[in-house]
């Protein structure tokens, strides 16, 4: 499994995303992309949906990305990739490509969640070999922090204010993991920018499949969040902590969590560091509305701990 | 050797011979059996072709356009709904001077729904960048595949083309086509040369960038001048396709009886088989008319329609979709092209066969006769309604 002195090596010899984007003070995505290719060893041909990476990345005549990479259009990411994939069978087939080249989406939760989710059902419902990243910062960041179906419910977004009727976004994010999980890939995971180390082993197991791997990782947007600029890593760490973010995966259909926070952190103490919520702890309702959303956390953990013990082929228990 | 094939076969045995990399396709809205034709070729293992069976139009032509921006030869197939929903990523196909050929099975676009023959489809496809040509005959739309797919790969083009023919009419109805030999027809298309493919991981490129006012307008300036360059290389695919098949299409256009014509329709696509027939009934009746058929759609070949119109006296242009709350997006092109022109016919527009409509010979026949007496006043007119 790699380490932080692999992946340095690693980018120390070939540097496959380069410095001088465009992207934000205290962006978490970099990180993510960064851990991604470097933790694969092979050549890389990846691709984006529009959002914030996309645009922060190519934007010509410059661009940040030292691997062959495409953009096409924001909700088409899975297909675009399939057809890279569908080509570079077709040529390996006429001897016209003969390396063995891995293949990687890089895409924001607005063009993987929802307007891109179609197409990257079908990408993973046909087969075709390459890992999807949702570079996951829960809402429409790039355009204005306009709310996403990834956005966390009572989240104060353009598009879900803090009004004085509705209080910030009032339904629930959408479980895209589980989603992925029921195309019975051989590879699904959940993983977030403050455990890098994790999120390369994650790549490094997933890449030992051919056919769809995804990933979706938490990432941080200070913008967003309303967080300072120097507080990604702690933020996500947070998400962690608290159990609101699982780092978990779905090997074979096999659930294993990788890590099981020993205390009990109240997701209270994730929310209070955001301005997104501030509004929780100044409206007379905003307790009630807490309890609900620990409520949501709460269930959600144990019903993964219970699909651990279910579905782990014999491993429950370890995390 | 001579065989009988619906439109629809024309154009997969067209493929089949083109033998693209990568065939991504959907095969509904409306259905199209190019796409299952093409699925017995793969499944048989009679082409080397990846087939991927997408699950919407949008699907297949993005992934069309990342197979091709890999560095595959690519062909896609759709009509009506299917293009409206694609539509977005045929910009983006043509911005990015990738050259996919498409066949696009001409057909109504909805409310109502309807699936049968009209041109709305090509007409929303009018401005993508594609180049576009009209097929009159199951032969056409086999031979103009060919075709198209060394113009779409022409070092100078690099565009997507689509090859339209209509509905039902072509798509449906068997006739006689004459394909090449598949080492001739091999030949004749030739190997594709990728430029800057994404799987060249040595030399890695950013494909799809973003670009801001300081160059975007200049990006755009450069595809135009790609289209710009298609009524050259059409001409010298043309010569070199009639040489090799021994049919002798030559130019942007077909001019039938039209040399000493006082009137004449123009028209796209297999009306123009029905509009042949009207004109030889009048003609035997000693009246002087003809028809212009126009093969290149986009770019517009305006200098050609132009010649070949100025001096006939009533011209009736037939468009088969309303430009809704225009004139028929045919008739503007054929006006413009007469503009400049000193002496220059009467033109009159018709709206006709919408939604599958059928047009007749005599119904054609009937436009012609009338043509002197219709005062020209840029108002719509219409063949076969009822009102």
């Amino acid at each position: 499994m790699p380490n932080i002195k692999t992946l340095a090596q690693r980018e120390e010899k070939e540097v496959r995303f380069t410095p001088g984007h465009t992207l934000c003070a205290g962006c978490a995505e970099p990180m993510v992309v960064r851990t991604v290719l470097n933790a694969i060893e092979e050549p890389v041909v990846a691709a984006s949906p529009t959002g914030c990476l996309e645009v922060a990345t190519s934007r010509f005549p410059g661009t940040a990305w030292n691997v062959p990479w495409i953009h096409v259009a924001f909700e088409n990411a899975g297909a675009v990739i399939s057809g890279v994939e569908a080509a570079y069978k077709a040529l390996t087939k006429t001897g016209a490509v003969a390396k063995r080249i891995r293949f990687v989406v890089f895409g924001g939760d607005g063009g993987t969640y929802d307007i891109g989710l179609q197409a990257l059902s079908g990408a993973l419902e046909r087969g075709h070999d390459f890992l999807y990243v949702c570079v996951n910062n829960e809402a429409y960041m790039n355009t204005g922090v306009q709310r996403s179906s990834a956005t966390p419910r009572c989240a104060s977004a353009t598009t879900s204010p803090v009004g004085d009727a509705i209080p910030g976004k009032p339904q629930d994010r959408k479980d895209l993991t589980q989603i992925v999980v029921g195309h019975h890939v051989p590879y699904v995971g959940q993983a977030a920018v403050s455990n890098l180390i994790d999120l390369a082993n994650k790549v490094e197991r997933a890449m030992k499949y051919d056919g769809p791997k995804f990933l979706n990782v938490l990432t941080t947007c200070p913008l967003g969040w309303r967080t300072p600029r120097d507080s990604a890593i702690v933020q996500a760490k947070l998400a962690v902590e608290t159990r609101y973010w699982p780092l978990y995966e779905v090997i074979e259909g096999k659930y294993k969590i990788n890590y099981k926070p020993k205390a009990h952190v109240p997701v209270e103490e994730w929310l209070k560091t955001q301005g997104r919520f501030r509004h929780l702890f100044r409206d007379p309702k905003g307790k009630e509305r807490i309890a609900e959303f620990q409520a949501a956390v709460d269930r959600h953990w144990n019903d993964l701990l219970r699909k651990e013990q279910c579905l782990s082929g014999g491993e429950a228990g370890q995390g | 050797m001579r065989k009988v094939m619906t439109g629809h076969k024309a154009v997969a045995e067209a493929m089949r011979q083109i033998e693209p990399d990568v065939v991504a396709v959907y095969p509904i809205t409306p259905q199209s059996e190019i796409a299952e034709y093409y699925a017995d070729y793969v499944h048989d293992g009679i082409v080397h072709t990846e087939l991927v069976p997408v699950e919407s139009e949008h699907s297949a032509m993005s992934a069309c356009v990342g197979a091709a921006a890999a560095g595959a030869r690519v062909m896609t197939a759709t009509s009506s709904q299917g293009l409206a929903l694609l539509v977005e990523v045929l910009y983006i196909a043509a911005g990015m001077r990738l050259p996919i050929v498409m066949a696009l099975a001409n057909r109504s676009l909805s409310a109502p729904i309807n699936i049968h023959c009209d041109h709305s489809d090509a007409y929303l496809a009018r401005d993508a960048g594609a180049f576009q040509v009209f097929c009159e005959s199951a032969q056409e739309v086999y031979d103009y595949t060919l075709i198209a797919q060394r113009i779409a790969e022409h070092d100078k083009i690099r565009l997507p083309g689509i090859v339209n023919l209509d509905g039902f009419s072509l798509t449906h109805t068997s006739q006689v086509v004459e394909p090449l030999e598949d080492a001739v027809a091999k030949k004749f298309v030739g190997v594709f040369k990728p430029v800057h493919p994404l799987l060249d991981v040595d030399k890695p490129v950013t494909w799809g960038p973003f670009a801001m006012p300081d160059y975007y307008f200049e990006l755009k300036r450069a595809q135009q001048a790609a289209i710009e360059e298609v009524p050259t290389v059409f001409l010298d695919v043309q010569k070199a396709f009639a040489k090799t098949s021994g049919r002798a299409y030559a130019g942007f256009v077909e001019k039938y009886r039209l040399d000493d014509a006082d009137r004449a329709l123009v028209v796209l696509g297999s009306t123009a088989g029905t509009a042949k027939i009207a004109v030889d009934a009048l003609r035997s009746k000693g009246e002087k008319v003809g028809l212009l058929k126009v093969w290149l759609y986009r770019p517009f070949p305006y200098q050609a329609v132009a010649s070949a119109l100025e001096r006939v006296k009533h011209v009736a242009v037939l468009d088969r979709a309303i430009s809704f709350g225009a004139m028929g997006a045919l008739y503007s092109d054929v006006a413009t092209s007469l503009v400049r022109s000193q002496v220059r016919p009467a033109l009159h527009n018709y709206i006709y066969g919408l939604g599958g409509r059928d047009i007749t010979a005599e119904q054609l026949a009937e436009v012609l006769v009338g043509l002197e007496k219709v005062h020209p006043d840029e108002v719509l007119r219409y063949i076969g309604l009822r009102e």
